[in-house]
């Protein structure tokens, strides 16, 4: 009996030793996932994860030094990306997602400053001086960056509305716990 | 109006007339003959294990239920605990002692089946994972077989004494005849090194109606596999796993049995003693834990049979069907991914054909 | 060949479901005509491809038959007036569409008068130029009537392009309970004909097999009158069977052809059209006239007097029910058959060219038992006509693994419904199907979007550079006059006080 013990226990801490030796010395270099994060970003540079872009936060993530949740126009849909790419487990029920939102112009209210125009990371808002803005929804990315910037709060983020092209069936059971 | 819960309903709008309870209830009805005739051949107190081993199978369910928070009645009248536990009931030795039919029913339904996440998500069937259970914790109680002792007639315990053998077993006074099911005295006496052209326990013709010792689904073969094409007429099973099980066990011991007929057991005996009809018509055909494909059942099928014979003839337990069929089990998903349908517009591969004008 | 082609026909295929039929009586139920009704409403966008534009102005008078929207685009098709009246407006009304929301509309009040545009009738359609009969096709606005309502001048082109030999005329309508091309083929056999050889010589084919699922033995055998005199249209009854009326599941069973997965039917010399759409080619090339009416079945458990009826398009769905009666109020509507139909949220929905059928269900037929876990009995994967997985499919999606379903060619699943029927435990498979298909498109669309937006942020970057390093030239040649000028200034100062 007690060779039987000791047999296995020598035998258990040899091969913990190897497969200790083996990670230490035998570890794969991590592949940069950097580029493909980066990749799944929205690249408009917002700034509203706290980098000052889109590589630099996919730089922190890939290092694992933010949180999948840190994007707030990728939504939930991001996050839920961004998890499965990094293979880590997210609690997802407090991320605010509103949906995809578009900045909209209140037109009575803009003076047409132009401080929203030099704001957009992707040109989205067209306009001139003392002329009424207006934005282009395709280019819209919702990032929220020219919000603040009205003197005015004529700017503001609204949901996008379903379209009959858009729209998708549900997912069954998906209100049963 | 066509809402539910703010939900729109997806077509289609009509579906078939078919559920699962229909399904289990087709079942059930085919083995009811050969259950009656068992309960008929061994006397009262197969019934009382019969009605134990449901009883505490459908127990181990509500109780799984009750404990995951789940509406009870619906789930326990499906129907699939009920049959879970009439298979295990029916390859029990039927004088078992009732503890053996309370535990089997209760492994069957919380361990082989609730604890995976309810039906349709086991991975073993489950009847065969409280058997194999049984066998291996009780195997004295397990391969108690008697002679067949037909109701009604002399010398069989009436109603009351058949409750008091399943209750506290056979009394030592009683003149119940202990014997060995064919296969296991043919092990034994292999064993002995008597060989099998001895003229032994062969009988064959009785073995057509089961009138020897065996278990309640292992007599009457011949009820069995009545059951179990009526079962394929009714489009419950294809003849796919069933042919394909029995070929398993019958090649092979044909084949042998024509190489050393003293050492190997002939491909009748095979298919007529044991769980071979049981397991091929009821318990392979099992559509949680065999494969979706009818290709993939061929194999399965071959698998268990094969595995049935060889752990017959080489293994240490005389009866292979329930250890094959977990094995097979296990196979499963591995056929599975393997073995796929081809789709419409590719070929084997998943490649898309070239168009041919 | 044609040996192959008899055993082919006469067996029953393994896959697919039989549901009860549900066509009579309604089917022999003569043809009926709505009476006119005050005011329809004409979608602008009732087939595959581009909305239509208006071209008419709210207050305009209208002939029956005159173009209210033209087509936009490579593959779209024009909308014409189905009656003669004054456009009232151009609004939106809800789409025939599961989730209710609305789309574009020009409303017509009808003046009764049934004044037909001026029409270009063609006495010899087979001395046009194939281009010409796609060309009028096209602007008479005919779609595709089976239900897939693509623009039946685009799918001509497309058939010349690759050289089509055979044009199979889909007479299957195998969904239960519908029956307006099973009427067609009854009263108008001979328009059938015409049009199918209109569009063989449209797209170049030598022969037209007419399928005609043999649960219509009254329309196979006035088809077979009207196609004695042309050897080149051959009726060919096949095997009642859901979903023979697929296209894919029709070309394999008169061809043996296979339709290659991501290919197009014409790829294998093959092209499909509806037994109404030909009747809609006979009418637009021969007569002249637009798609603006067609027959459509009413039928269902709530409808008082089923039956096939004649109206104009963009009739609403309560006027037609109202037509028909109804016996209660009805637990359920659908646009199209049981099988693969809209279920629509109320009666205020106007009638689409694609519309075969509107089925009104009492309680008992709308009834769905509830679904139950999945037991992994197969019956799905015998069903289903494509060779798929659904429980593996469904499975995979239900745990977010939407890539997972893609592996199991989730792609090539047609939405038949064959699965969903089948299952014993009612697991709404289709819906899980559909909601996995809208969720990758909707991954598509939001991961060009970034591309998009990543292009446009790079070219915003770049161009602030461009203008900072503009600016910075400007300003260091600016700097550099300032310094010469100023150079040059003490220079002459320096020589003037030297001189």
């Amino acid at each position: 009996m007690l060779i039987a013990v000791g047999s296995l226990a020598v035998m258990g801490l040899a091969l913990g030793a190897v497969l200790g030796t083996a990670a230490r010395y035998l570890a794969v270099e991590e592949n940069p996932i950097e580029g493909e994060l980066k990749e799944m970003l929205p690249g408009s540079q917002c700034g509203q994860c706290g980098f000052v872009g889109c590589a630099q936060a996919a730089a922190a993530l890939a290092r694992g030094e933010a949180a999948v949740t840190l994007c707030p126009p990728g939504g939930k849909a991001l996050a839920q990306a961004l998890a499965a790419k990094l293979g880590v487990k997210v609690d997802l029920s407090a991320v605010a997602d509103g949906g995809p939102q578009l900045a909209l112009v209140a037109e009575e209210i803009c003076i047409g400053c132009c401080r929203c125009i030099k704001a957009c990371p992707t040109d989205a808002v067209v306009g001139a001086a003392k002329q009424i803005h207006n934005v282009i929804r395709e280019a819209c990315t919702g990032c929220g960056a020219c919000i603040d910037r009205c003197p005015t709060e004529a700017m503001s983020l609204v949901p996008v509305p379903v379209s009959l092209q858009h729209w998708i069936w549900p997912k069954p059971f998906a209100a049963a716990a | 109006m066509n809402q539910t819960g703010g939900m729109p309903v997806a077509a289609p709008h009509t579906t078939t007339i078919n559920s699962a309870g229909r399904v289990m209830a087709t079942v059930m009805a085919a083995l009811a003959p050969a259950t009656l005739f068992g309960f008929w051949l061994y006397g009262w107190p197969a019934v009382y294990l019969w009605l134990i081993t449901v009883g505490f199978a459908m127990l181990g369910e509500a109780f799984c239920l009750r404990l995951m928070g789940r509406q009870a009645a619906p789930v326990l009248f499906d129907g699939s605990a009920i049959l879970t536990g009439w298979l295990l009931a029916v390859s029990l030795p039927p004088w078992a002692p009732w503890w053996i039919g309370a535990f089997g029913g209760l492994f069957a339904t919380v361990l082989g089946k609730q604890v995976f996440g309810g039906l349709g998500q086991n991975l073993f069937n489950p009847a065969m994972v409280a058997r194999v259970a049984l066998l291996i914790s009780f195997p004295l109680q397990m391969t108690a077989w008697v002679a067949p002792l037909p109701l009604f007639s002399a010398g069989a315990p009436g109603l009351i004494a058949g409750l008091q053998i399943t209750l506290k077993g056979v009394a030592p006074g009683f003149d119940a005849v202990a014997s060995a099911s064919l296969l296991g005295f043919a092990k034994t006496e292999l064993s002995r090194g008597v060989d099998l052209l001895q003229p032994l326990l062969h009988a064959p013709a009785q073995a057509w109606y089961g009138s020897r010792a065996g278990s309640l689904g292992e007599t009457a073969a011949w009820l069995i596999a009545g059951g179990g094409v009526a079962m394929m007429f009714l489009r419950i099973i294809t003849w796919h796993i069933p042919l394909a099980m029995l070929a398993g066990i019958a090649v092979p011991a044909a084949i042998l049995h024509a190489v050393d007929p003293a050492r190997y057991l002939d491909a009748g005996t095979h298919l007529l003693s044991g769980g071979a009809m049981l397991g091929a018509f009821f318990i392979a055909t099992d559509y949680v834990t065999s494969p979706n494909t009818q290709k993939g059942q061929l194999i399965f099928g071959a698998g268990c049979g094969l595995l049935t014979w060889v752990i017959r003839t080489w293994a240490g337990y005389p009866e292979g069907v329930a250890f094959a069929v977990l094995l097979m089990n296990s196979l499963t998903p591995i056929i599975d991914s393997y073995v796929r349908p081809r789709i419409y517009g590719r070929d084997r591969k998943g490649v898309a054909l070239e168009p041919v004008k | 060949m044609s040996m192959g082609l008899f055993d082919r026909i006469f067996k029953q295929p393994r896959w697919g479901v039989h549901p009860d039929d549900n066509k009579r009586p309604a089917a022999d139920v003569p043809l009926r005509m709505l009476p006119p009704p005050a005011r329809v409403y004409m979608p602008l966008h009732q087939h595959v491809g581009g909305a239509a534009r208006p071209v008419v102005l709210v207050g305009q008078k209208v002939l029956k038959g005159q173009l209210l929207a033209a087509a936009q685009g490579n593959i779209s098709a024009p909308i014409h007036a189905p009656v003669s009246g004054v456009v009232s407006a151009i609004g939106e009304v809800t789409a025939p569409h599961a989730s209710g929301l609305g789309f574009a509309a020009i409303t017509v009040e009808n003046d009764f008068a049934e004044n037909w545009i001026e029409t270009d009738p063609v006495t010899d359609p087979f001395s046009l130029a194939p281009e010409e009969i796609a060309r009028r096709t096209g602007l008479a606005g005919v779609v595709g009537l089976g239900g897939a309502a693509f623009p039946a001048a685009v799918k001509f082109a497309l058939g010349k392009r690759l050289a089509v030999t055979t044009l199979i005329v889909n007479g299957g309508e195998c969904e239960p309970y519908l029956s307006s091309d099973d009427r067609i083929m009854r009263d108008h056999a001979a328009q059938v004909v015409d049009g199918a050889r209109i569009v063989m010589h449209a797209i170049g084919a030598r022969e037209a097999l007419v399928g005609i699922e043999d649960n219509k033995p009254e329309a196979i055998a006035a088809m077979t009158i009207a196609a004695a005199q042309f050897p080149e249209v051959k009726i060919r009854p096949v095997p009642a069977r859901y979903p023979m009326g697929s296209d894919k599941q029709l070309i394999q069973t008169l061809t043996g052809k296979e339709v290659p997965a991501d290919a197009r039917a014409a790829e294998v010399g093959v092209l499909v059209h509806n037994v109404s759409t030909c009747a809609a080619v006979h009418q637009a090339v021969r007569l002249g006239r637009p798609l603006v009416e067609r027959i459509v079945t009413i039928n269902g458990g709530a409808v008082a007097h089923p039956g096939n009826i004649f109206a104009p398009l963009g009739t609403l769905v309560d006027e037609l029910l109202a037509f028909c009666g109804l016996t209660a109020t009805p637990s359920r509507l659908i646009l199209g058959g049981p099988m693969m139909g809209t279920p629509l949220l109320h009666g205020r929905i106007p009638l689409v060219k694609g519309a075969s059928g509107i089925l009104a269900f009492d309680a008992r037929e709308a009834r769905l038992p509830a679904a139950g876990p999945c037991i992994r009995c197969g019956s799905c994967t015998r069903a289903c006509p494509m060779g798929l997985l659904p429980l593996e499919m469904a499975a995979r999606i239900r745990a977010g693994d939407l890539d997972g379903a893609v592996e199991f060619m989730l792609t090539d699943c047609i939405a038949c419904g064959c699965c969903a029927y089948v299952c014993p435990s009612h697991i709404p498979l289709v819906q899980f199907f559909s909601h996995a298909k809208g969720e990758l498109a909707a991954r598509e669309r939001a991961r060009l979007r970034t591309e998009a937006a990543r292009r446009l942020a790079e070219t915003r970057i770049a161009r602030l550079e461009r203008e900072a390093k503009e600016k910075a030239e400007v300003a260091a040649r600016r700097k550099a006059e300032r310094k010469a000028a100023k150079a040059r200034a003490a220079a002459e100062q320096a020589q003037g006080e030297t001189a």
